[in-house]
C-alpha cells in the first residue's frame, strides 16, 4: 500500500516561501510525475515527502498514518537520487543489503532478496564489484536495487536519469516503467523533462514556483491544458501562441496551436509566411515559419521528409477543433 | 597539454630541490652524527664530518643517567591519548559543521582557529595556577588535557575539510535506508573518511609528540615526555653536545620512523580533495 496525502503542506527557507500551502492526493500504485522548470520546487516537494526536509506547515499522511513528524527511515519510502548516492566503500551486494541490514532482516532473507533484485536488474555478474567499477547505467540500477529490496510503500525518484546519456536514458525509462508495472507500487518521479513525464506517468503534477498548475493524465494535460504555462510546458516542440486579431476573431486573448495541428501547403491556407530554419529528423520535419509583424516564428511539425527549404513561401492552416483559447489572465476558455 | 621542459632547466630545478632538501635535513643529520662523537670531537674546530672515532658511549651514558623508556612511554601516552580524545570530540563537531551548518558555523570555525593565534605564553601563568590548584602539574592526565585542547582546532578543521568532500546525498541515502544517526556515522561517514581521519591522527600525534612549550613548563619528572628528556641535557654549566644529540636522536627516532612508514597516507590525507 502506498497512498500519500499532502494537506496544506508548506515550506519556507527563512523568509522565502518555496512551497505555498499545497494539497495533493497520490493513490496507491500510481506513477506520479512532478514536472516543472528548474527551481519550481519539485525536488523540495519530494524531499518533504521523503522527510529529508521538515515541512513548515501542513500534514503528510502515508497510508492513513500521520508521517509529518516521522524521520525518513520510518516512512517506508525508498529514494533513488540523481547522483545515485551509492556507498563507494561497499560492494554492490553490500550496497543493496544496507537497508535490509538496517532493518534487521535475517541473512538468508537478505540473500534471497538480493538475488531477486540482481536478476531483475541484470546485476548478477556485478554483485562483488564496487560502484566505482560500474558504468552510469549500472550504478543507477544498483540504486534502484537498493530501493526495491526494502519493499517500500512508495518509491521516490529524484531526476534519476539526468546523469545518463541520451540512449541510456531511453532504455532506463522503459526499465523503470516496466518495474512499475511489475511491482505495482506507488512511484513519485521528479523530472524537468516533459518527455519523461509524458511517457511514464499515470498522473502528471505540473509545478511552477511551488504552485500546482495542473494535475492530470498526460493526455488530459496535452488536450486540455488549464493555462498558458501548462500549454507551453507540455508537448514538444512547444505550442505556438498567437495574440491579436487571429485570437480576438476566435473570442480569445491568446490562442495556442500545437505544431502538429498545423497543415502546410505551398498554394493556399489561412496564414502565409516564409520558411526559416528547417530541422529534419527523418521521421518528422520541424519548420520555423516567419510572418510579417511577428517576432517569433511559428513551429510546424510535418510528418516524414518534406522538401521545403529556407526562404520558401508556405501557407499554414490550423486545425480549428484543436485550437486552445486563453483569456487575458492566461486561463483556458 | 604536457609542457616541454628543456633538460638544462630540469637539471637546474633538480639541483635546487636537492639543495633545499639537504638544507632542511642537515640539522637532523648533524645531530645524528654528533651523537656518535665524543664530547671533545663534538666541539672540534673545524668540525669533523664522518672521519672520527665512532662511539656509542653517549647512548650508554644517557641511558644510565636517565630513564629513556619512561619518557618514551610518557610521550606515547600523551600524544596518542590527546589525539584520540581530540578525535572523539572533533568527529561529531566536524560532522555537525559540515553537514548541518548553521548561520554561525563559519564564525565558530574562525573563532576556533583564532585560539591558535594567541601566543601560548600568554596563558601560561593562569593555566599553571589552575594546574597547581587542581593537582594536575606533572601528571599525564593534565598534559593530555592541555594538548587535546591545543590541537583540537586543527583536528576539527582537518576533519571538517574532509567531511565537506563527502556528498551529502550519500548520507541522505543512508537516512532513507533506515540508518540511525549512529549507524549513518559508523557505517557510511567514517569508512568514507578513513583517509582523512588517518592523516589527521598521524599529523596530530606528530604535533603532540613534538610539542615542547607546555610539556616543558607543566612537567618535572613523573609525566615528562621526551621533549623534557632532551631539555635536561641542554645544561648551562657544561658542554654536553654529544649527549644532547644522543638524547635528541632517541627522541625523534620513533616519530621519524612512524612518519616514514606513513608518509604515503600523510601526503594523501593532506592533499585530500585537491584533485577530484
Amino acid at each position: 500500500m502506498g497512498r500519500i496525502t499532502l494537506d496544506k503542506v508548506q515550506k519556507s527557507f527563512g523568509d522565502v516561501e518555496v512551497i505555498p500551502p499545497l494539497d495533493l492526493e497520490i493513490e496507491d500504485g500510481e506513477f506520479v510525475v512532478f514536472v516543472g522548470p528548474s527551481g519550481c520546487g519539485k525536488s523540495t516537494l519530494l524531499r518533504l515527502i521523503a522527510g529529508l526536509e521538515d515541512v513548515t506547515g501542513g500534514d503528510i499522511t502515508i497510508d492513513g498514518t500521520p508521517a509529518t513528524d516521522l524521520p525518513p527511515a520510518k516512512r517506508r519510502l525508498a529514494m533513488v537520487f540523481q547522483s545515485y548516492a551509492l556507498y563507494p566503500h561497499m560492494s554492490v551486494r553490500k550496497n543493496i543489503a544496507f537497508p535490509m541490514k538496517m532493518a534487521g532482516i535475517p541473512q538468508d532473507e537478505q540473500a534471497r532478496r538480493i538475488d531477486n533484485a540482481a536478476r531483475v536488474l541484470n546485476l548478477t555478474d556485478y554483485l562483488d564489484r564496487r560502484p566505482g567499477q560500474l558504468s552510469g547505467g549500472q550504478r543507477q540500477r544498483v540504486a534502484i536495487g537498493r530501493a526495491i529490496v526494502r519493499e517500500p510503500a512508495a518509491f521516490l525518484f529524484d531526476e534519476p536519469l539526468s546523469n545518463l546519456d541520451a540512449a541510456l536514458r531511453v532504455g532506463m525509462r522503459l526499465e523503470i516503467s516496466e518495474l512499475h508495472k511489475r511491482l505495482a507500487t506507488t512511484m513519485i518521479y521528479v523530472t524537468h523533462d516533459q518527455v519523461e513525464a509524458m511517457t511514464m506517468a499515470d498522473k502528471i503534477v505540473v509545478l511552477r514556483a511551488g504552485h500546482i498548475e495542473q494535475v492530470g493524465s498526460p493526455l488530459e494535460l496535452y488536450r486540455t491544458p488549464r493555462n498558458l504555462f501548462v500549454a507551453g510546458f507540455i508537448g514538444s516542440p512547444r505550442m505556438n501562441f498567437i495574440d491579436g486579431e487571429d485570437a480576438s476573431s476566435r473570442g480569445a486573448h491568446t490562442i495556442g496551436v500545437r505544431p502538429e495541428h498545423l497543415a502546410v501547403s505551398d498554394s493556399d491556407g489561412v496564414w502565409r509566411g516564409t520558411v526559416g530554419v528547417a530541422e529534419h529528423l527523418g521521421s518528422d520535419t520541424f519548420f520555423h515559419v516567419h510572418f510579417d509583424g511577428r517576432d517569433e516564428p511559428i513551429t510546424v511539425r510535418a510528418t516524414g521528409e518534406v522538401a521545403l527549404k529556407h526562404g520558401d513561401t508556405v501557407w499554414l492552416t490550423p486545425d480549428e477543433d484543436r485550437i486552445h483559447r486563453f483569456d487575458q489572465q492566461g486561463l483556458r476558455i | 597539454m604536457a609542457r616541454a621542459v628543456p633538460t638544462r632547466v630540469k637539471a637546474r630545478n633538480t639541483a635546487i630541490a636537492w639543495i633545499i632538501a639537504i638544507l632542511i635535513f642537515f640539522p637532523i643529520l648533524w645531530t645524528v652524527l654528533t651523537s656518535f662523537k665524543t664530547e671533545a670531537t663534538a666541539i672540534a674546530d673545524p668540525p669533523v664530518f664522518v672521519n672520527f672515532q665512532w662511539t656509542l658511549e653517549n647512548y650508554v651514558t644517557v641511558q644510565e643517567r636517565s630513564n629513556y623508556f619512561r619518557h618514551f612511554l610518557n610521550s606515547v601516552v600523551i600524544s596518542v591519548g590527546s589525539t584520540l580524545i581530540g578525535l572523539a570530540i572533533a568527529i561529531p563537531a566536524a560532522w555537525a559543521m559540515a553537514f548541518v551548518p548553521g548561520r554561525q558555523t563559519k564564525n565558530v570555525l574562525m573563532w576556533m582557529l583564532s585560539t591558535k593565534m594567541l601566543p601560548p605564553v600568554g596563558v601560561l601563568v593562569p593555566l599553571y595556577l589552575i594546574f597547581r590548584d587542581w593537582g594536575l602539574l606533572d601528571t599525564r592526565v593534565g598534559l593530555i588535557f592541555v594538548l587535546t585542547m591545543i590541537n583540537l582546532p586543527i583536528i576539527v578543521w582537518m576533519l571538517y575539510t574532509y567531511f565537506r568532500e563527502i556528498p551529502g546525498d550519500i548520507l541522505e541515502a543512508a537516512r532513507m535506508d533506515g540508518a540511525t544517526l549512529r549507524s549513518e556515522v559508523t557505517y557510511v561517514l567514517l569508512p568514507m573518511a578513513v583517509p582523512g581521519i588517518a592523516s589527521t591522527l598521524l599529523l596530530n600525534i606528530i604535533l603532540a609528540w613534538n610539542e615542547a612549550f607546555w610539556t616543558l613548563n607543566l612537567t618535572a619528572a613523573n609525566a615528562a615526555p621526551l621533549t623534557a628528556f632532551i631539555a635536561s641535557y641542554s645544561s648551562p654549566e657544561g658542554l654536553f653536545y654529544a649527549k644532547l644529540s644522543a638524547a635528541s636522536t632517541m627522541a625523534i627516532a620513533p616519530i621519524l620512523i612512524m612518519g616514514w612508514f606513513s608518509q604515503k597516507q600523510l601526503v594523501r590525507g593532506l592533499t585530500f580533495g585537491a584533485v577530484k
